[in-house]
């Protein structure tokens, strides 16, 4: 009956590895969200752009050989209600040069609403190419009731975008995220007492 | 199968099983424990039937008739999800708990307790996800695949019953694998090496192993879509700078390894029936170890084939396209080993023989729409439509069922000691053969005539074709009740089963008597 | 001999009548042709890969069926007791390999132009909204941006069955995405609620419609007409309700179409800057 108590040691010893093999699989799982985003990045997949580009005139050559559009696409989603427009449908840029574009955002209700633009740029490839040294995007933007934002975008289209990329569209997408941003809301709602109070 | 308590006269002085429902409750048998899980599923199986007759009966016809689209979208998605956890998947784990104790000689699984816990947690988890029918905003509503944000920002209330249902079902998978590993890698009899193993418990192996890498990532996905409801989090909500396609890399991670979860059994399954009846020993056994292995590999780098239309780079997509053209390679290595057993064999056609024959044809057929699907210009034109539904069930039905089907067929003389009414048996193939022909091979041409799936209604010109699949759907579903009437026949005035219930069946299950005792193997015996 | 000869002909003759037949037959079954170079190139992919799994089947199920007819027991066949044989797996693991590598080449050919989205001559934006389509026209002068919404067209008397269902059921919509014909149309598919697929399957194109994200698209519609297709992702109750409609027009009566449709714009955000208040006329005045 040895055979069977080294069955049982065998059997424990299997369980204890594949329950690591468990936990590390459990944390393989959540680690597949930074490992994404990082790829994401790295390889322009699903038009991801990265953060703030620093921009350093010096370094960077201006290519005035050649062209390339961007396309300024504006969206308000799930049911925002914003008015959101870009200073400008397109533009042609050389690649290494720096641009501003305005966008505007106008608040039509009559509460206070937080705003947030998430941006895409398509092809996914141009992505990596397309640098914003000041932009509003992720950021939370609070808007009185009737009140009129002006928000600038400068952009530089890296000059080491591949000469088959002709036109870009970069999409910023808004979405109200009032509901997640109390604290503005109750700053908002603070001065605008204070203010009454003054008055 | 259940019968097995009223067969009485054990041949040897081991305790018997307990009377009454307690018995049920609180086994830790190995053979009660498979019986449990089997009979579960054949239950799912006519609640996921009943579900797609559903669907089959609005879509007989253009127009709507019988159900609303909000309630359709549930009988869809609760179809997918019951057939796929409850019924498949259960059914194979089922017959790992019969055939693998006697399979490698051991006198049951190695957790046995655990077994008993890992059986009766399927139960609940179906429980409430059925429950959910019942909310306020109805079931599941999304599809099986549950993509974020309609199953997160839009889903229906009781969206997180279904998400601890998932989590329930996850914890019953990953026991059963443990359990299912550990059984074949310490209890093995002595002189049964690895590459000794009947084919049956290698899949089952790979199968455990592929359980336990993905499971926890669907257990991650839906932990995920419940902080994304509850907690304010946003993983797959683009308002909150999450992305919803994560969502999808995520699941199809999971997702294309459980699709082999629910194949590779079914090859094991095979793999002993065809040898069988041809009299033959299996060709090739050593190229199906590794073709299965391979399988199991590539399965983790192919995920992205259910994704083509999410806009990928194009490197993304050839590489993806590549990885799964390359599957076609092992695949086909098992059918063409199969088809080379039959060779010069000596065949004779039983029931379960005609089950596996089917398997294979009308799988490679499955196999050779999915390479068709893999084409990634052309899976544009197939994406999301009837095309993919008639490939998935042709792997699905008549490949993961029918190998289902065809085992407990093949074992039920052993299991419950008597022999089914072949003429019956005959007839149940031919119906099933029949039905899921007429059922799903219309499908190819609605969905090449560009009908999308998950539809309640269709337009005119898809008409003729739904109205065939119908039919056929009728057929194919109370076929099964048939099967079920052919099954309790059999045991309640079945001929006995002598313990070589086949003349050319080979392996240590058969060495015991029909049907198979209590505890069997409590001596290992001598595999030479 | 006479006699021999003229039987040959006729069985010659009537099987490529039913071979012709069948061949008609199938032209129905299968794929649609479409009418962009791209679809087309899509649906002789399409027949290749089926023609070679129909031979691959010919030769595996032949083999099948002819080793169950003769390698039967009831035909008295003694089993032989091979179990490997080293130079039939071999041969059956490169050809396969080979006969991937055919595929893949032409496909990733195809794939390749698909994605090759330079040079368009104009750009739609696409968006899936729950349950119907949004189309904006997008201009350089931001002015001139217009777009209308594409819902679906079929009275509801029709789906609840009681009307005639007409030709168009359910592929109807009250104002079709229109389009030039022989210009390269860029889409951009987007989403604003929850994931939906764009898919115009004349066109050979299907995009997921994902909320945040933009994806590309293109076409170039050699002849003009009505070209119709549905949302392909499960997006809620009315997925099944929400058909595609291009109307791909001639360049000149395009042209005309859009002129109209810009200045019909235009004259709208006249109307609404006149009733608003005057903050938000000079800060828009300045786009």
């Amino acid at each position: 009956m040895n055979n069977r108590v080294d069955q049982q040691a065998g059997v424990t010893r299997t369980v204890k590895k594949l329950c690591l093999v468990l936990v590390g699989m459990v944390g393989f799982v959540f680690a597949l969200v930074p490992i994404y985003d990082l790829f994401c990045e790295v390889t322009g997949l699903n038009g991801k752009t990265g953060g703030q580009y620093t921009y350093v005139e010096s370094e960077m050559e201006p290519d005035l050989t050649r062209e390339v559009r961007v396309n300024f696409i504006t969206n308000t989603n799930q049911g925002m209600n914003w008015e959101f427009w870009p200073e400008k449908g397109a533009m042609k840029v050389n690649p290494g040069t720096i641009h501003t574009v305005n966008f505007f955002v106008r608040n039509p209700s009559s509460v206070p609403t937080v705003g947030r633009a998430i941006p895409s740029v398509a092809p996914g490839l141009a992505a990596g190419y397309f640098h914003k040294t000041e932009c509003f995007c992720f950021e939370q933007q609070l808007l009185a009731p009737g009140e009129i934002m002006e928000m600038p975008l400068r952009f530089i289209v890296g000059p080491e975008i591949p000469g088959d990329i002709k036109e870009i569209s970069l999409s910023y997408a808004l979405f109200d995220v009032t509901d997640d941003s109390s604290d503005l809301i109750k700053e908002f709602n603070n001065r605008l007492n204070t203010a009454v109070a003054a008055y | 199968m259940s019968e097995v308590v009223h067969t009485g006269h054990h041949d040897d002085h081991d305790h018997g099983p307990e009377k009454g429902i307690l018995r049920w409750l609180y086994t830790t048998n190995h053979k009660d424990i498979g019986t449990l899980y089997l009979w579960f599923s054949f239950l799912m199986l006519f609640i996921g039937g009943a579900l797609a007759l559903v669907i089959r009966t609005e879509l007989f016809q253009p127009g709507l008739q019988f159900i609303e689209p909000a309630f359709f979208n549930q009988m869809t998605t609760n179809h997918g999800l019951i057939m796929v956890f409850g019924a498949i998947m259960p059914a194979f784990v089922g017959l790992a708990n019969w055939l693998l104790p006697m399979q490698v000689g051991a006198p049951d699984m190695a957790l046995p307790r655990m077994n008993n816990l890992s059986f009766w947690i399927m139960p609940f988890a179906f429980g409430m996800m059925i429950s959910t029918f019942f909310m306020d905003g109805g079931g599941p509503n999304f599809g099986w695949t549950f993509y974020a944000p309609l199953s997160t920002a839009y889903g229906p209330p009781s969206t997180t019953y279904f998400i601890f249902a998932v989590h329930l079902m996850g914890a019953s998978s990953i026991m059963g694998s443990i359990n299912i590993i550990a059984t074949i890698l310490n209890m093995r009899a002595p002189g049964m090496t690895l590459m000794k193993m009947p084919l049956f418990v290698w899949t089952w192996l790979i199968t455990a192993f592929l359980l336990i890498a993905v499971m926890p990532v669907l257990a991650g996905a839906v932990t995920m879509m419940l902080f994304d409801i509850h907690f304010g989090t946003s993983f797959f909500n683009a308002a909150g700078g999450g992305d919803p396609v994560m969502f999808q890399h995520i699941f199809w991670f999971f997702g294309h390894p459980e699709v082999y979860i629910m194949i590779l059994p079914a090859f094991g399954v095979v793999s002993h029936i065809i040898p069988t009846f041809a009299r033959k020993p299996l060709f090739g056994y050593t190229s199906m170890v590794y073709a299965i292995a391979s399988i199991a590999i590539l399965s983790f780098v192919v995920w992205a084939h259910h994704m083509f239309t999410v806009g990928m780079p194009l490197f993304g997509q050839a590489f993806f396209m590549g990885a799964t053209m390359v599957i076609a390679i092992p695949t086909g290595v098992k059918v063409f080993n199969w088809i080379a057993t039959m060779w010069r064999g000596s065949m004779t056609f039983e029931t379960p023989m005609l089950f596996a024959l089917a398997f294979v044809i009308l799988f490679t057929m499955g196999g050779f729409s999915g390479l068709m699907l893999s084409i990634v210009p052309a899976d544009y034109q197939y994406h999301d439509t009837y095309f993919v539904v008639a490939h998935f069930h042709y792997v699905l039905v008549p490949g993961a069922l029918f190998s289902i089907i065809a085992a407990v067929y093949f074992w039920f003389p052993k299991w419950t000691g008597k022999m089914y009414d072949e003429a019956l048996g005959k007839l149940h193939f031919w119906l099933s053969f029949i039905g899921v022909n007429v059922t799903f091979f219309p499908q190819h041409f609605v969905g090449l005539a560009g009908m999308p799936r998950r539809i309640p209604d269709y337009a005119l010109q898809f008409a003729d074709f739904n109205m065939l699949s119908s039919v056929g759907a009728f057929i194919f579903g109370f076929s099964q009740l048939f099967f079920l009437y052919v099954l309790i026949k059999g045991i309640r005035s079945g001929k006995p089963a002598e313990g070589l219930s086949w003349e050319g069946a080979k392996g240590l299950e058969w060495t015991l008597p029909s049907p198979a005792p209590y505890h069997s193997f409590t001596n290992p015996p001598k595999v030479s | 001999m006479n006699t021999l000869k003229s039987i040959t002909t006729k069985v010659a003759l009537s099987l490529s009548l039913v071979l012709a037949s069948g061949l008609a037959l199938a032209d129905e079954l299968n794929l649609r042709a479409g009418v962009t170079e791209i679809s087309k190139s899509v649906y002789d992919l399409h027949n290749l890969i089926l023609l070679i799994c129909v031979l691959i089947g010919v030769v595996v199920y032949g083999v099948m069926f002819v080793s169950m007819y003769l390698h039967r027991k009831s035909r008295g066949h003694e089993p032989a007791q091979f179990d490997d044989n080293h130079v039939l797996e071999i041969a059956w693991t490169i050809i396969p390999t080979l006969i991937l590598v055919g595929m893949f080449i032409p496909s990733y050919g195809v794939l390749k132009e698909m994605y090759n989205t330079e040079n368009a001559e104009m750009t739609v934006e696409v968006r899936g909204y729950q349950w119907k389509w949004e189309y904006k026209y997008v201009d350089e002068d931001y002015n001139n941006s217009f777009s209308f919404f594409s819902n679906l067209a079929t009275p509801r008397a029709q789906i609840k069955n009681r009307q005639v269902k007409t030709e168009t059921y359910l592929l109807e919509v009250d104002e079709p995405l229109r389009i030039p014909a022989n210009r390269k149309v860029k889409f951009l598919v987007t989403a604003e609620d929850v994931i939906h697929a764009w898919w115009v399957p004349d066109f050979g194109i299907k995009r997921d419609a994902i909320p945040g994200i933009i994806n590309e698209l293109w076409a170039i519609v050699p002849e003009p007409g009505t070209y119709r297709g549905q949302c392909t992702e499960l997006c809620g109750k009315d997925h099944g309700f929400m058909p595609i409609v291009v109307e791909v027009l001639p360049e000149v009566e395009f042209d005309l179409w859009y002129q109209d449709k810009v200045a019909e714009k235009i004259a709208l955000d006249q109307s609404k800057k006149s009733q608003s208040d005057p903050e938000f006329l000079t800060v828009s005045s300045g786009g």
